[in-house]
Order: C-alpha cells, then sequence, then structure tokens
C-alpha cells in the first residue's frame, strides 16, 4: 500500500504541507480555494512540520503512519476509527470527543479538530476532492512522497 | 575606499495581492534575502524591496498565486544614452570604488546566431526517417581519430585506438562548474544525471568531492590556473581531464571564489583554507605560449599514463581559430571552446558584456580552420556557451561540433531562475551557496531526475530533427553545413558561419 | 548560350534519382556492348534524359598499360591549353577524338577526345607522389583549370567512361559501344531534380580506375564532403557520387583499407545491431565507426562500383533503395530491378536481394587469362 514518507534531510520547513491539507480537507483543490477556505483563518491540518529548535534549522513533518496494527483503532471507544483498505479513517458521526486515541497514538498524528468537539486525522486525501495526497503533491522539494515501500 | 550613503531606489519590488494572501509566511520562511515579513499588529505581510534579486522563489512557492515581482516603476529621466542601467551602475561605483560584479551569463543583447539558422529536411527526393521505428544514433567519440590503420601478422586491422576516446550517448554535457560555485547537492545532480544519461558533467576548477568519485566514468575533472583540488587519484578519476585557460563569460581573468563560500567540505575538496578566498590567476603560470601549454599536456597525460584525452578549453576570442590550431598540434585530444554569452558564478560586468566573441562564429572558424589545415581530426571540438534547446545543439553539431557543453540550460532545469546572484551565496534554490538551510532546497534525487528528463526530451528531439533530414546517425550531421541555412544575416556573416541563405538553391 | 543561365554541376547541388545496371564475367569473357545497353534501356522511366552513361573495363588491351582519358571540350578553345597541360606532364602515346554516331537524340555534343597517357618521368620524380596520385592530382587540376570548359570524364588504365546528356540507351548507341568489348560494364540513366544540361555532370562518375554508377540522394553528402576535401579531393561537381567516389579512393588508396572494409565503413551497421555481435566483430565494427565517423553515408543510395579485376555493389544501410544482383554461370548482374538482369538473361541460377548494407562484391576468378 502506498503511505505518505517524510524524508526529513529534505524537509525545508516551509509549512507549505500545512496549509494544503488544510485546504484539501476543507473541500479545497485550486489555490482559488485555499484563498477562500483559509484566508483570514487559523488552520487546523492534519499534518505537522515542527521546526527544530535550534534557529529553526532542523524541520520534520509528522503525519499518520497508517500502522498495520493502529493504536488509535484498538482504543476507540465508538467504533468511529477503522482500517480500510489500509488506510486508518476516522468517521466523526461516530465520534464522541473522548480523544483516547489522541493520547495513545505513538506519533501524535490525531488530533482535536477545529472546534475541538471530534478527532481528525489524515485520510491521505482519499476521501476528499483532491483524491491524493495534498502534501506530497505540492511539497516543494519531494521531501513528501506518497510511494509503496513495502511491509514496514 | 570610504563609502557615503546611496541613494538608489529598489530594482524591483514585491507585489502583493492581500485579497489573496493568507499570510502562510511560506515566502517569509522561503526568502534567504530577507525580503519578506509578517507585521501580527497589522496581520499583513510586508516587503522589504530594496533586498529582492528577484529570484521567483516567493513567487513560485505562494501557494495562492498572490505574489508577482516587477521592475520599480520608478525611472530616472529618460534618456537613450544614459540608461537606467548604466546610470544605476555608475551610481553603485561612485558609492564604492568597486568592480561592477555579476553572474551568469551576459544579458545584453547581442545577436543569437543560432536564432538567425534554419534546418532542413527531407521532401520526395529523399525520404525522411522516423525515430520512433528506425534506429536513430546518437552514440558521439570524443577524442583524436587521426591515426593511420595497423595490421596484426595476419593482415587484420589492429582495431585498439591509441588515443583515448569519450564515450557518449548524446552529445551533450555538462559544462565545467565547480563544487564551490554550485553546491553539493547541485553537484550530486549533474553526476548521477551524467551516468544516467551516458554522457558527462564536469567538475570545474574546484576539485571532486570525495563522495563523487563514484561517479568517475561519467566526470570530466578540470585543471585551472589555480590547481584547486588537483591530485594523482584526481587526475586519474575522470573520463577526461581538461585545462581550462578560458571561460567565455570572463575571457583573459581566473575565477573567484569568495571565502563565504569556502566552508569545511569546500576548504577540504579544494586544498585551501577555510573561509579564504579562492582566487585562480588570469593566466596559467606555466603556459606563457603554445608550447607551455604542449608540455601542461604530456604532463597531464604523463601523470595519467596516456589513459584520459586532454581537453583544453578556451574561451572565444577574436583569434580563436589560430589558437585551436595551435592547440590542435599541441597533444590535446579535444577542444572546448566557450562563447562569450557563456555563464559564471562570479565576473566583472565589463568583462563579462564586452570580451569575447559569438559561439556560433567562432565554432564555424575553427572547424573550418583545422580543415584547411587538414587537422580536424586530429582534435574534437566541443561548445558550449548559451546552448537553449535542442535546435542550438543540432544547429552547432551541423556547424561542426562534435558535442556541446550545457551549463546555464542545466541550472535552469535545477531550478535556476537567472536572478544573476550567484556570487552573494544566498541561493534560494539551493544551487549557488553553500549555506547549509539553503543546499537542502535542492534535493538531488529530484534533482537529477530533471536533468535526465532534460537532456532525454532533447535527445528525443535531436533524433526528430535528424530523421526530417534522412539523416540516421550523428556524425552523417557533424559539419553537415548544407544542412543549416541562415536568415537575416548579411554575407559576411554568412561567409563567416560557411552557410548559404535561406533560398539559396546549393 | 541563351540569357538565362542554367547552374551547372558544382555550381548547384542536384538531388537525381536514377536506373543503375552492370554485368561482370568472372572468367574474363569480353562482351560487346549491346546487353548493358538493352538492359539499362528496359528501366527508361527511371531516367529523364538528361543523363546517361557507361564504364566499360578491358576495353584497351593494346593500351593496357597506359592512362586512358576521355576529355570534353566543351569550348574547342580550351583543347590546346588542355593539351598543353597534358603534354606538360605526359607522355601521349596515342591521341585522337572518340568515335560516335550522329543521332538526332544526342544535341549540343562537346568536342570527345581520347590520350593514352603515362607519367612523364622527371614530373613524377620530382613530385614525389606515387604514379596513381599524380595523376589524379594532374586530372583535378585540369577539372578545376579550365572553367569546366574542359572536363576529364575518364582516367583509368584499360578501361572508359562514356556518358552524355540523354537517354542512356541513346547514349550508348551515339559512342557506338557495341565497337567495344569489356569483361565488365556499367550503366547508369540519370532523373535530375533540374535541368543543368552539362555533359560532365552526367554518370558514370570516375577517378583512375574507379567508376561508379549510383542512385540515391544522400543526406551525408556536406559531411562526408568536407572530411575528403581535407585530404586533396576537391568536390567540384558537387554530386554525390563524385563524393562516393573519393571516400572509396580515399580508404583504399590512402587509408589501405580493402574494398570490404571500405563498405564497412561507408555503409556501417547500427550500434544495436554491433553490440549484438561477438567481441571481435564488435571491436572492428566499433573501431571503423569511431575512426572514420565522417565518412558513414547517410541516406538512400544503391551504388555500383567498377574497378580494374572487380564489381562492387553496395547499398544504405537502410535499404532505401533497390538493388537486385544474379548470377549465371560465371557472369554477375546487378541492376535497379530484376526485369533488366531477366530481360538480357531470362535464366538464372540465383537471384537474390542484398541485406541493407551488405556489400557484394565479385573478383576475376584467378587463372582468368582472357583479361
Amino acid at each position: 500500500m502506498r503511505r505518505v514518507f517524510v524524508n526529513e534531510e529534505w524537509c525545508l520547513g516551509c509549512h507549505l504541507c500545512e496549509y494544503h491539507c488544510a485546504n484539501a480537507n476543507m473541500g479545497g483543490v485550486t489555490a482559488q480555494d485555499m484563498v477562500r477556505n483559509l484566508r483570514g483563518k487559523k488552520i487546523h491540518p492534519r499534518i505537522r512540520v515542527e521546526d527544530g529548535a535550534d534557529g529553526g534549522k532542523i524541520n520534520f513533518a509528522v503525519q499518520c503512519r497508517h500502522c498495520y496494527d493502529p493504536m488509535c483503532v484498538k482504543s476507540c471507544i465508538a467504533g468511529a476509527l477503522t482500517v480500510e483498505d489500509g488506510v486508518v479513517t476516522h468517521n466523526p458521526d461516530k465520534c464522541v470527543g473522548c480523544f483516547t486515541c489522541v493520547l495513545t497514538c505513538p506519533y501524535g498524528c490525531v488530533m482535536p479538530d477545529g472546534d475541538g468537539k471530534v478527532v481528525q486525522k489524515c485520510e491521505l486525501c482519499l476521501r476528499n476532492k483532491v483524491g491524493a495526497p495534498a502534501c506530497a503533491e505540492h511539497c516543494p522539494n519531494r521531501a513528501i512522497v506518497y510511494e509503496e515501500r513495502g511491509t514496514l | 575606499m570610504e563609502q557615503g550613503k546611496i541613494y538608489l531606489s529598489p530594482e524591483h519590488e514585491v507585489v502583493r495581492d492581500n485579497d489573496k494572501c493568507i499570510r502562510c509566511q511560506v515566502c517569509e520562511r522561503q526568502c534567504a534575502n530577507k525580503v519578506h515579513s509578517y507585521d501580527a499588529d497589522i496581520d499583513k505581510m510586508l516587503a522589504c524591496d530594496e533586498n529582492c534579486v528577484n529570484c521567483q522563489r516567493c513567487v513560485s512557492l505562494c501557494p495562492t498565486h498572490a505574489l508577482k515581482i516587477r521592475r520599480c516603476e520608478n525611472r530616472f529621466r529618460e534618456n537613450n544614452n544614459w540608461n537606467e542601467t548604466k546610470i544605476r551602475e555608475l551610481y553603485l561605483q561612485a558609492n564604492s570604488g568597486g568592480v561592477m560584479l555579476g553572474a551568469m551569463g551576459t544579458p545584453l543583447d547581442y545577436p543569437t546566431y543560432w536564432d538567425h539558422m534554419l534546418i532542413n529536411a527531407s521532401q520526395v527526393t529523399n525520404p525522411s526517417i522516423d525515430p520512433l521505428r528506425e534506429p536513430m544514433e546518437t552514440r558521439t567519440f570524443l577524442g583524436k581519430k587521426n591515426q593511420k590503420p595497423e595490421r596484426d601478422a595476419n593482415g587484420k586491422i589492429i582495431t585498439k585506438f591509441k588515443s583515448p576516446q569519450i564515450e557518449l550517448d548524446v552529445p551533450v554535457m555538462f559544462s565545467a562548474m565547480s563544487y564551490g560555485s554550485i553546491s553539493y547537492n547541485a553537484h550530486e545532480s549533474l553526476a548521477r544525471a551524467a551516468t544516467e544519461l551516458g554522457t558527462c558533467y564536469n567538475t570545474g576548477e574546484g576539485g571532486l568531492h570525495e563522495d563523487f568519485y563514484k561517479y568517475g566514468p561519467n566526470t570530466i575533472v578540470q585543471v585551472a590556473s589555480g590547481r584547486f583540488g588537483v591530485h594523482g587519484d584526481y587526475l586519474m578519476a575522470g573520463a577526461a581531464i581538461e585545462i581550462k585557460m578560458g571561460q567565455g563569460a570572463k575571457p583573459g581573468i581566473g575565477g573567484h571564489l569568495p571565502g563565504r563560500k569556502v566552508g569545511p567540505d569546500v576548504s577540504r575538496t579544494r586544498m585551501i583554507p577555510e573561509g579564504s578566498d579562492a582566487i585562480s590567476p588570469a593566466p596559467h603560470h606555466d603556459i606563457y605560449s603554445i608550447e607551455d601549454l604542449r608540455q601542461l599536456v604530456y604532463s597531464l597525460k604523463e601523470a595519467t599514463a596516456y589513459t584520459k584525452p586532454v581537453i583544453v578549453k578556451i574561451s572565444a576570442v577574436h583569434n580563436v581559430a589560430a589558437i585551436a590550431s595551435g592547440i590542435a598540434r599541441s597533444g590535446a585530444d579535444i577542444i572546448a571552446i566557450d562563447g562569450f554569452k557563456g555563464g559564471t558564478g562570479a565576473a566583472p560586468s565589463r568583462i563579462r558584456d564586452n570580451v569575447g566573441i559569438p559561439i556560433e562564429v567562432a565554432l564555424a572558424a575553427v572547424d573550418a580552420r583545422l580543415r584547411e589545415e587538414g587537422i580536424r581530426d586530429n582534435v574534437s571540438v566541443v561548445i558550449g556557451g548559451s546552448i537553449h534547446s535542442s535546435s542550438d545543439v543540432v544547429k552547432a553539431i551541423a556547424l561542426g561540433a562534435d558535442a556541446v557543453y550545457i551549463g546555464t540550460a542545466s541550472l535552469l532545469a535545477l531550478g535556476c531562475h537567472l536572478c544573476r546572484s550567484c556570487h552573494l551565496n544566498k541561493c534560494n534554490w539551493g544551487i549557488a551557496t553553500q549555506e547549509p538551510d539553503l543546499v537542502k532546497r535542492l534535493n538531488p534525487d529530484w534533482g537529477y531526475k530533471r536533468l535526465v528528463n532534460l537532456v532525454s526530451a532533447w535527445k528525443h528531439e535531436i533524433m526528430e530533427m535528424m530523421g526530417g533530414m534522412g539523416i540516421n546517425s550523428i556524425e552523417a550531421l557533424r559539419g553537415n553545413h548544407l544542412m543549416l541555412r541562415g536568415v537575416g544575416l548579411n554575407e559576411k556573416e554568412l561567409e563567416l558561419l560557411g552557410i548559404k541563405h535561406a533560398g539559396e538553391n546549393i | 548560350m541563351t540569357s538565362q543561365h542554367i547552374p551547372l554541376e558544382g555550381e548547384v547541388r542536384i538531388p537525381s534519382g536514377c536506373a543503375i545496371s552492370g554485368i561482370f564475367h568472372k572468367d574474363g569473357t569480353r562482351e560487346n556492348g549491346d546487353r548493358i545497353i538493352r538492359s539499362i534501356e528496359l528501366m527508361h522511366d527511371r531516367s529523364n534524359g538528361l543523363g546517361g552513361g557507361f564504364a566499360g573495363y578491358g576495353i584497351y588491351p593494346e593500351y593496357k598499360d597506359y592512362y586512358a582519358l576521355h576529355v570534353f571540350y566543351l569550348d574547342a578553345n580550351f583543347q590546346k591549353d588542355a593539351e598543353n597541360f597534358i603534354k606538360e606532364h605526359f607522355e601521349i602515346a596515342n591521341q585522337g577524338e572518340i568515335k560516335t554516331r550522329k543521332m538526332p537524340e544526342i544535341t549540343n555534343a562537346p568536342k570527345i577526345w581520347r590520350y593514352f597517357i603515362l607519367p612523364l618521368k622527371a614530373k613524377l620524380d620530382s613530385s614525389e607522389l606515387d604514379e596513381r596520385e599524380y595523376t589524379a592530382q594532374c586530372v583535378f587540376s585540369i577539372n578545376t583549370k579550365f572553367d569546366k570548359k574542359a572536363a576529364v570524364f575518364s582516367s583509368g588504365k584499360n578501361m572508359g567512361v562514356f556518358k552524355a546528356n540523354a537517354f542512356p540507351e541513346d547514349v550508348g548507341r551515339f559512342y557506338m559501344l557495341d565497337d567495344y568489348e569489356a569483361y565488365a560494364w556499367t550503366a547508369h540513366g540519370r532523373y535530375p531534380t533540374n535541368t543543368p544540361g552539362w555533359w560532365g555532370g552526367a554518370h558514370p562518375f570516375s577517378l583512375l580506375d574507379y567508376s561508379i554508377v549510383h542512385n540515391g540522394e544522400i543526406s551525408s553528402y556536406d559531411a562526408n564532403r568536407r572530411n575528403v576535401e581535407m585530404f586533396g579531393y576537391k568536390c567540384s561537381l558537387m554530386t554525390d557520387t563524385e563524393v562516393i567516389t573519393y571516400i572509396f579512393d580515399y580508404l583504399t588508396r590512402k587509408e589501405g583499407l580493402t574494398l570490404e572494409e571500405a563498405c564497412d565503413v561507408v555503409s556501417a551497421p547500427f550500434w544495436s545491431t554491433i553490440n549484438l555481435m561477438p567481441d571481435d566483430k564488435k571491436e572492428y565494427y566499433t573501431y571503423l565507426r569511431k575512426r572514420y565517423h565522417a565518412l558513414l553515408i547517410n541516406g538512400p543510395f544503391s551504388v555500383i562500383l567498377g574497378f580494374t579485376g572487380g564489381m562492387l555493389v553496395l547499398g544504405d544501410r537502410l535499404k532505401l533503395r533497390s538493388m537486385v544482383v544474379a548470377e549465371h554461370g560465371g557472369t554477375f548482374y546487378g541492376a535497379s530491378e530484376e526485369s533488366a538482369i531477366r530481360l538480357i538473361q531470362p535464366e538464372l541460377d540465383r537471384v537474390w536481394a542484398p541485406d541493407a548494407g551488405e556489400a557484394v562484391i565479385v573478383r576475376l576468378e584467378e587463372r582468368s587469362s582472357k583479361v
């Protein structure tokens, strides 16, 4: 299965992925959509780039690994998190906002959404209009890639 | 020199569409020149225009296309004699007392003869050849060809070539660009691309980084007047050795790598102290004449047991044909000629913009001269200095070149936007810089593929054009002047290029 | 003189399509020109009346050690100057006008003379050239000296070229070729794409005993020309045939290659083919392609090269021009079309079309004493 991988060596800390993620998950595809969706708003992306402590020279993008045996799914008390074709998927209609998954995810990739009522997580943009991870498509240095790397 | 205050309007201005800007601050994070900044109090992005070099990095990365860079509209009073650039440069010099520095090739509007030559195609009397269905050969050998065939005791031809050759799958090589002037990642991209394409890249005068010895069979190692990074293993590492006598962008002067670009890795590779300016002398101080060149050629051949072809690279200057004739008799295997529009990491602008001659006429003159003297097969001829496209390659080969070097074109493939600020070490594209956080911006996994894409695309186009001419092997195109016609050239230019005018039926 | 100047060969490059034919008796038997005329006549539609010609080998047994110069004098005033030049450089054993038949189809005939000559010993010695090179240089001189008004169109020993600006069958009858007997004949009918009307431009083209008839238009012309011109050749006619002749002369006479090796240079196999060959052949072809890169001939052609004691048939590396060869007994035939062979020899032991770039070379058998 193809997954999103980050080659930290090439991450520039430009944070473009965050904006494209936020736009994609608000139903946007184009630059115009991004203006409409994000202008004047705080963004809530599902991928996060952490800038290094020492002057921000080391950058590190964090995103869902879509684990084979995901802790978040095991810990979900409402059945809102499931694995569908290898993709760890979230159903906000079932989510009760207990945030147990937020606590159990070892990578910090499940997070409360903008309103804080339910969680959100990366679903590889497979269920939004972009159709494939927007972060990888727009990474200017190919640091984020969407590819098959065999069994993890 | 005492420097006063300078009152000059910025050259460029940043135009931001605030209706589109989402304050993502990507522009701010990506600008090494510190043009953009975010003011939280007014929730706006601001721009410091005077820092902008118009490298287009922010424009390219802005996710909402909110940015444009345009020429500053402020103008001095109109004057066709004292134009804007001349006045600005004069002010700058009056202020600093310094030499005007520039980078990349001359931006001035000199004639480009490639654009005044047209290529032939077959009709009726001779079929064109379809490269999708028939073999189409671009393989090229560079080196001396002038040996009489010898036979063994059984009368069979001895097939071992006495003079070493470089074999290229496509007659396009990457020009000399030193490690130091360009980044580690740029060099890695070039080396890997050359290997995949079956061609060569050129180390330039900065030595060969220890990590890149593995690309040796596709590397040309350069020996310039500064002798930076030259040692026995280095000479043996490459497919050929190039003696750099001159560079098209700055004939008559040596290179200058500013100390700020000399970090630990560059220092070790060049074998010079960290932080020191690497200044190569204008001439080779062991070459004051053609017979001295011969000694260096043979010194290098001795040092490599006659296993490596030796290239002598010169810039295209007024008497280039005579110089080339001397080189062809010096023992050199290949002559590389760099036209005056060729690029550079740093050169005095006056020299870059005013010294040398166009590569097209230099090539035609050299090829004609070597043929007149019957010594064209003594050497291969490689040219560079503003090859823009595959059609320029076809025209160069038809005019008489064995292969071409591309420098600027290869940097463009890596992301360069020709802002001509290489000497500032702040290349936002990660090419002409040694700053680690900028170098990182050029991911060689992706960079080398773009180079491979570019040259593969050109190769396809070259094959299409060859097929159109009814030619299926590049050697049948080489020096084939009848495949070219001039347009908009005067008689003298046609005579020098050795081609007929369009419409002439010969 | 017409008021409008139509450019001649040498002033303009003229592509042309053509018919070619050849007959070769391996045992040295000689036959007159009747059959070769009929063979080329069959392919009448492949030429357009703007050039035809023949070459015969073994036709001058009585003067076989002399170079036979055939010369057109397009302007009689130049004959004296040209003859003076010849006399200064050669001993003339015999000379005279070549006999021709008056025919309505042949107009504007120049004066056509023949000289049997040998280089003057003293001149040859002081030139420090070998006899053949000396003769070749003198031929170049005449052909460039007299403004194309005196043109040597044949210069080999015991062979001769006969050509004119007309359909080939008429040319053969004009020269009364049934009076000549040769062990090898080649013929050419020309279809040039303009109308130069210059006799010197008809084919075969020849240098010393090499004569070439050629069908095609080579796209490598200028690359080839500019290369051979480095070695003392002057491509004054600007025709493919001329440059092909010089390439063969250069490769065999000056570089010491065999004819087979020369063919491997001009119609070299593709790299994709070479890569599949056993090592020794791979190295051989790679060597030739590297060394003689500028002499690869590109574009469509089929040629018949006549030389003393042999005949060579060769096509281009893509086989873009037709060529059929055949054998019957000790006689070899080659022509653009099989019908041109069947007409004069209906029964054949073997007929085949050589592969792209494949050379077929026939030579006189060792013991043939008839030549």
